[in-house]
C-alpha cells in the first residue's frame, strides 16, 4: 500500500477532540480506498480546494436513490478514490443498536467498501462513505438479506428520522420512534423511487425542545405538544427552591408571564401558557405536561437555496398521534397530491406554498384558517375575495338582521 | 461464492430489537432525568427503574475499527446496547449501576472523551467538505476538529449560561441546518465562476444551466455556444457548477468562511430563530483555521460574560440589541450584514430607539 506523507492533516491529530484524520488513517491501514482518501485529503489541504465531481447516476437495480455517486477529478493520482460512492443505510429509529448488529454492518462494509462511515449523516441515515460502482449490487444483497435497507436520496421522501422520544425521555408527547418506523414502512416506494418534484423530509420530535431540529430542516415537522393543565408536584417544587431561584429562573422567564410563586405554592394560569417547555425542562421532577397529548404539524422548512431559508409554518395546531396513524398518513398523501399538482421541478413544498398561497394549500388538505397558524394577520389590504366568501359574509349579515345580534 | 438473496423495500429493522430490556420495560413511562456530570445522566422511570447514559464525543467520520471498539465496550458494560445521538455522539446505556464507574474508567483509559450534556458545548453538526463533496468551499471535519480542540473545556466541564449549539456548513447549501445554530460557520465562494466555453458544448445542457441559477445571472452566449454570467447578479452559490462542471467556481485564495450567530431550534421561552451574519469573510486557513476558531471562541466568551442564566445566545442578543452585540464583541459591522436578498424589509430598523 502506498505510504503518503501528510504533514498538514497530521496537525489535526493533535488536541483533545477525537480526530477524523486518525480515523481515516486507522481505516487506511487495512484498506486501499481509505488509504488513498488520506492522500487525497492532504492534497485538498495543500491546495485549499476539493476535487470531487458531482454525482452521476449510480445505484442498485429497482431503486432510484440511496447511493450518492462521487468521483474524483484526480482519480489517476489516487485510484482508490476514483469512484468513492456513498451508501445511505436506513438507520433504526432513535439510533439504537446492539453490538451484534453494528459489527455485522462493519464486517460487510470492510469487505466491500472503504471502512469509513458517518455515524450518522445529518438526514439520519447511517452513511457508508466510499465504494466502487461494481460493488453496489453485492453490498445491497449483503445488507438487505440481513434486514438492512437503503435510505433515500434525490427527489424522494428522505429517510424519516426522530428524537429518542419515549425510549428515554419523559417529555415525549407521542411515540416518535414508533411513528417514524411506521411512516418509513408505509412509504417505502416513495423513499426508494424518486418521483417527487424535489426532496421531502419528515422529522419527528417528542416536544418543543425539538432535539432533531425538525422545525428548521423538515418539510413536515411533527412536534409533540399537549392540552390541559401542567401537572405540578408542589413537594418537588419545594425541593427545587433550595437549588434554584424559582422567581428569577422560572417565573420571570416564562414568556407568557402565566406563573406565580409565593414561596409556598407554584401556580400556573394554564389558559395563558403557550407550552414552551421552559419551566418543565428546568424542573423536570416537579412539573409534567398536561394529560391530553398529541402533536403540532408544521410544514415547509428548508435551507437557504434558492430564495432564502424557511422555518416550518404551523398548519395543524393539534393532532392525535396514535397507531395505526391513519389520519396522519392520509394527511401526508393529501399534501403530496397538492404539491405534485402545483410544483415546478426542484421546488420544495414551502416554496410552492409561497407561490400559490397558503389558502390554496389549506383548502386542498381540508384545514380551516386558525389564528394559531399565524404570528400576526396580514398588513396589506390586497386580499382576494371569492364569490363564496362574499356570499358567506352576506349570509352572516342576513342572520344578524334576524337575530338582532352582530357576529363579527 | 453465491450472493445472498437481495430483498427490496423492507425498510430498516424494527428498533425494538435494539432496545435494552430496561427501556423496553419502561418505554413511554419515564418520570424524570438528572444530569450527573457533563458526560453522564440518569433517567428514572415511574417504576423506579433507572437507566444511566454515558455520552462520548465522536468525530462523526469514523472507521469501522472505532465502531467495533464502541461495540466491545457496550458488550462489556451494557449488555451490548448502545446508541448515537442526533449530534453524532455515542451513548453507552447502563442498566446496572455497578457498571457505571468501571465503564467510565475504561473509557478514560481508552482515550474516549465524555461530556456534551447540559449547559456547555456538544458535538458540532457538520457536513462533508473536502472529504466527500463536490460543492465544498472548505473542509467541515477539519474546522470542527480545530474548533472543538479550542472549546474542549466547554464539552467536558466548563459551563455556560445555556447550551451553545455549533454547526459548520461547507457551502451555502447548508446541509445539516446550520441556519438555526447559536454559532455557525458557513463556507462561501466569493468570485463569479469562470466558464470554459470549449467544454461547455459537450458537457452541459443550456436550459438546465440557465434554470439552475437562483438570481437569473446566466444567459446564453450564442457566439461561443455557451453561457455568460452577469457579475452584478451572481452571488456565488455554485449551483451552476453543480449542474455543469466546466463552470468553475473553486478558488483557493478567495474561498473562505462566514460566521452567523443567534439561531435557535427549540421553543423554550422564545420562538426558533435563524442565525444572522456577523462576520462576512475569513480566509480558508487549513489545517487549523486559527482566525475562524478565535472568532468563535471570542463570541462564546463575550456571551458567557454577559448573558443571564438560561438565555441562549440569540435571546441575549435580542435583549441587548444587535448594535450592542457589535460593540461588546468589537466585531466590525459591514455591508454584508445588511440583507439585500429576500429579507431586507423585515430586518431594517424602523424606529429611532436604538442604543449608542
Ligand atoms: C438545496 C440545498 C442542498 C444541496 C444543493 C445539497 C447538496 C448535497 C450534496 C451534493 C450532498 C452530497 C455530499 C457528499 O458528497 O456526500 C449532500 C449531502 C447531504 N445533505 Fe445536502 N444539500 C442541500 C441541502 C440539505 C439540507 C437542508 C439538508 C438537511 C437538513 C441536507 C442534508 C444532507 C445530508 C444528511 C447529506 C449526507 C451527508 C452528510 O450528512 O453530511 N442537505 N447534500
Ligand atoms: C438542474 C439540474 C441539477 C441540479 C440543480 C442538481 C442539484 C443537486 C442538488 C441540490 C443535490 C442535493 C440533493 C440532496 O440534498 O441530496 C443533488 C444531488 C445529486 N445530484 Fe444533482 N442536480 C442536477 C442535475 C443532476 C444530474 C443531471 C445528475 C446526474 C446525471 C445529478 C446527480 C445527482 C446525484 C447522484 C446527487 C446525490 C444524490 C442525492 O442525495 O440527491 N444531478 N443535485
Ligand atoms: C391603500 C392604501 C392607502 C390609501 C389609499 C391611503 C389614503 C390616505 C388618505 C386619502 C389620507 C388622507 C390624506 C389627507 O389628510 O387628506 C391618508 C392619510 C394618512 N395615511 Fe394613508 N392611505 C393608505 C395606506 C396607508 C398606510 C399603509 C399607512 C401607514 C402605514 C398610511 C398612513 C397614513 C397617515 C399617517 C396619514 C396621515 C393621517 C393624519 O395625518 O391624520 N396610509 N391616507
Ligand atoms: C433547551 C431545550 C432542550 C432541552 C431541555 C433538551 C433536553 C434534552 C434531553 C433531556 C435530552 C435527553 C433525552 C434523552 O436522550 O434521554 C436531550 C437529548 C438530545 N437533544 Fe436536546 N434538548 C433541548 C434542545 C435541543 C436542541 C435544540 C437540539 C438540537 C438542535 C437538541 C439535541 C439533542 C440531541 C442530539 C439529543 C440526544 C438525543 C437524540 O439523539 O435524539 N436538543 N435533549
Ligand atoms: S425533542 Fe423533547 S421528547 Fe424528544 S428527546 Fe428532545 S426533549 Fe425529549
Ligand atoms: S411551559 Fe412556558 S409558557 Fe407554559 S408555564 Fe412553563 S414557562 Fe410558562
Ligand atoms: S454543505 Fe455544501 S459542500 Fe457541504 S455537503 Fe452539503 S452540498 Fe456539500
Ligand atoms: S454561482 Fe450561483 S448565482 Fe452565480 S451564476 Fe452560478 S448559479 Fe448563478
Amino acid at each position: 500500500m502506498k505510504k503518503y506523507t501528510t504533514p498538514l492533516i497530521d496537525e489535526l491529530e493533535k488536541g483533545p477532540w477525537p480526530s477524523f484524520v486518525t480515523e481515516m488513517k486507522k481505516a487506511g491501514k487495512h484498506n486501499e480506498m481509505a488509504n488513498d482518501a488520506v492522500g487525497h485529503l492532504e492534497k485538498c489541504y495543500r491546495t485549499k480546494m476539493g476535487y470531487w465531481k458531482h454525482g452521476g447516476i449510480v445505484g442498485v437495480l429497482g431503486y432510484g436513490g440511496g447511493v450518492i455517486g462521487r468521483y474524483s477529478e484526480i482519480g489517476d493520482e489516487f485510484p482508490g478514490v476514483a469512484h468513492f460512492h456513498t451508501v445511505r443505510l436506513n438507520q433504526p429509529s432513535g439510533f439504537f443498536y446492539t453490538s451484534k448488529a453494528l459489527k455485522e454492518i462493519c464486517d460487510i462494509w470492510d469487505k466491500y467498501g472503504s471502512g469509513l462511515t458517518n455515524v450518522h449523516g445529518s438526514t439520519g441515515d447511517l452513511v457508508l462513505l466510499g465504494t466502487k460502482t461494481d460493488a453496489l449490487e453485492t453490498i445491497f444483497a449483503e445488507y438487505s438479506s440481513r434486514g438492512w435497507d437503503l435510505g433515500s436520496s434525490g427527489s424522494a421522501l428522505r429517510t424519516p428520522s426522530c428524537c429518542v422520544g419515549q425510549g428515554r425521555c419523559e417529555w415525549a408527547m407521542y411515540d416518535t420512534m414508533g411513528l417514524t418506523y411506521a411512516l418509513t414502512q408505509e412509504f417505502q416506494d416513495e423513499i426508494h423511487r424518486p418521483t417527487f418534484s424535489y426532496k421531502f423530509k419528515i422529522k419527528s420530535s417528542g416536544c418543543a425542545c425539538d432535539c432533531v431540529a425538525s422545525i428548521a430542516r423538515a418539510d413536515m415537522s411533527i412536534i409533540g405538544t399537549w392540552k390541559g393543565d401542567i401537572q405540578i408536584d408542589q413537594a418537588e417544587v419545594k425541593n427545587y427552591s433550595s437549588k434554584m431561584d424559582i422567581k428569577a429562573e422560572i417565573i420571570d422567564m416564562c414568556p407568557t408571564q402565566c406563573m406565580s410563586y409565593d414561596g409556598k405554592e407554584l401556580k400556573i394560569n394554564n389558559a395563558e401558557c403557550n407550552r414552551c417547555m421552559h419551566c418543565i425542562s428546568k424542573m423536570t421532577k416537579a412539573l409534567k405536561p398536561g394529560k391530553e397529548r398529541g402533536a403540532t404539524i408544521c410544514i415547509g422548512s428548508k435551507a437557504p437555496i434558492v430564495v432564502g431559508s424557511l422555518l416550518s409554518w404551523v398548519i395543524i395546531p393539534f393532532i392525535k398521534i396514535e397507531e395505526p396513524y391513519t389520519e396522519l398518513k392520509d394527511l401526508i398523501r393529501k399534501i403530496w397530491d397538492w404539491w405534485d399538482e402545483n410544483a415546478k421541478p426542484r421546488e420544495r413544498i414551502g416554496e410552492v406554498i409561497e407561490m400559490k398561497g397558503m389558502r390554496s394549500f389549506l383548502e386542498a388538505i381540508g384545514v380551516p384558517p386558525m389564528p394559531q397558524q399565524i404570528r400576526e394577520p396580514r398588513k396589506d389590504p390586497f386580499m382576494f375575495y371569492t364569490e363564496d366568501d362574499i356570499a358567506s359574509y352576506k349570509a352572516k349579515e342576513a342572520e344578524e338582521k334576524k337575530t338582532g345580534k352582530y357576529k363579527f | 461464492m453465491a450472493l445472498p438473496q437481495r430483498r427490496t423495500d423492507i425498510g430498516p429493522p424494527h428498533f425494538e430489537q435494539f432496545l435494552p430490556p430496561v427501556i423496553k420495560k419502561n418505554y413511554g413511562k419515564w418520570k424524570y432525568h438528572e444530569v450527573l456530570t457533563p458526560g453522564t445522566m440518569v433517567h428514572v422511570a415511574e417504576s423506579g427503574d433507572k437507566l444511566w447514559t454515558v455520552r462520548v464525543a465522536s468525530p462523526r467520520l469514523m472507521s469501522t475499527d472505532t465502531i467495533r471498539e464502541h461495540c466491545d465496550i457496550a458488550e462489556k458494560y451494557c449488555g451490548g446496547y448502545l446508541r448515537y445521538t442526533t449530534r453524532n455522539n455515542a451513548e453507552f446505556l447502563v442498566s446496572d449501576e455497578k457498571q457505571l464507574e468501571p465503564l467510565k474508567k475504561d473509557l478514560t483509559a481508552r482515550g474516549f472523551k465524555m461530556g456534551g450534556i447540559g449547559y456547555g458545548i456538544t458535538n458540532v453538526v457538520h457536513t462533508q467538505g473536502w472529504v466527500h463533496c463536490h460543492s465544498a468551499a472548505t473542509d467541515a471535519s477539519g474546522l470542527v476538529k480545530a474548533m472543538m480542540d479550542e472549546l474542549y473545556d466547554y464539552f467536558e466541564s466548563k459551563r455556560l449560561p445555556n447550551k451553545v449549539r455549533l454547526a459548520v456548513a461547507c457551502c451555502v447549501n447548508m446541509c445539516g441546518a446550520v441556519h438555526c445554530s447559536d454559532i455557525a460557520v458557513v463556507a462561501v465562494h466569493t468570485k463569479v465562476p469562470v466558464v470554459n466555453h470549449a467544454n461547455f458544448k459537450n458537457m452541459c445542457e443550456l436550459p438546465t444551466v440557465i434554470g439552475a441559477c437562483p438570481t437569473r445571472a446566466i444567459s446564453p452566449d450564442p457566439a461561443n455556444k455557451s453561457v455568460k454570467i452577469n457579475a452584478d447578479k451572481c452571488m456565488y452559490c455554485g449551483n451552476c457548477f453543480t449542474v455543469c462542471p466546466p463552470i468553475s467556481i473553486k478558488d483557493p485564495e478567495r474561498d473562505g468562511v462566514a460566521i452567523v450567530v443567534g439561531g435557535k431550534i427549540n421553543s423554550l421561552r422564545s420562538n426558533p430563530k435563524f442565525s444572522k451574519l456577523v462576520i462576512p469573510y475569513i480566509s480558508n486557513e487549513p489545517p487549523r483555521w486559527p482566525k475562524a476558531v478565535a472568532a468563535i471562541k471570542h463570541i462564546v466568551e463575550v456571551y458567557a460574560a454577559n448573558a443571564r442564566k438560561h438565555e441562549r445566545l440569540g435571546e441575549w442578543i435580542e435583549r441587548i440589541g444587535w448594535e450592542r452585540f457589535f460593540s461588546l464583541t468589537g466585531i466590525d459591522f459591514t455591508f454584508q450584514s445588511i440583507d439585500d436578498f429576500t429579507f431586507m424589509r423585515d430586518t431594517m430598523r424602523t424606529a429611532s430607539t436604538f442604543k449608542w
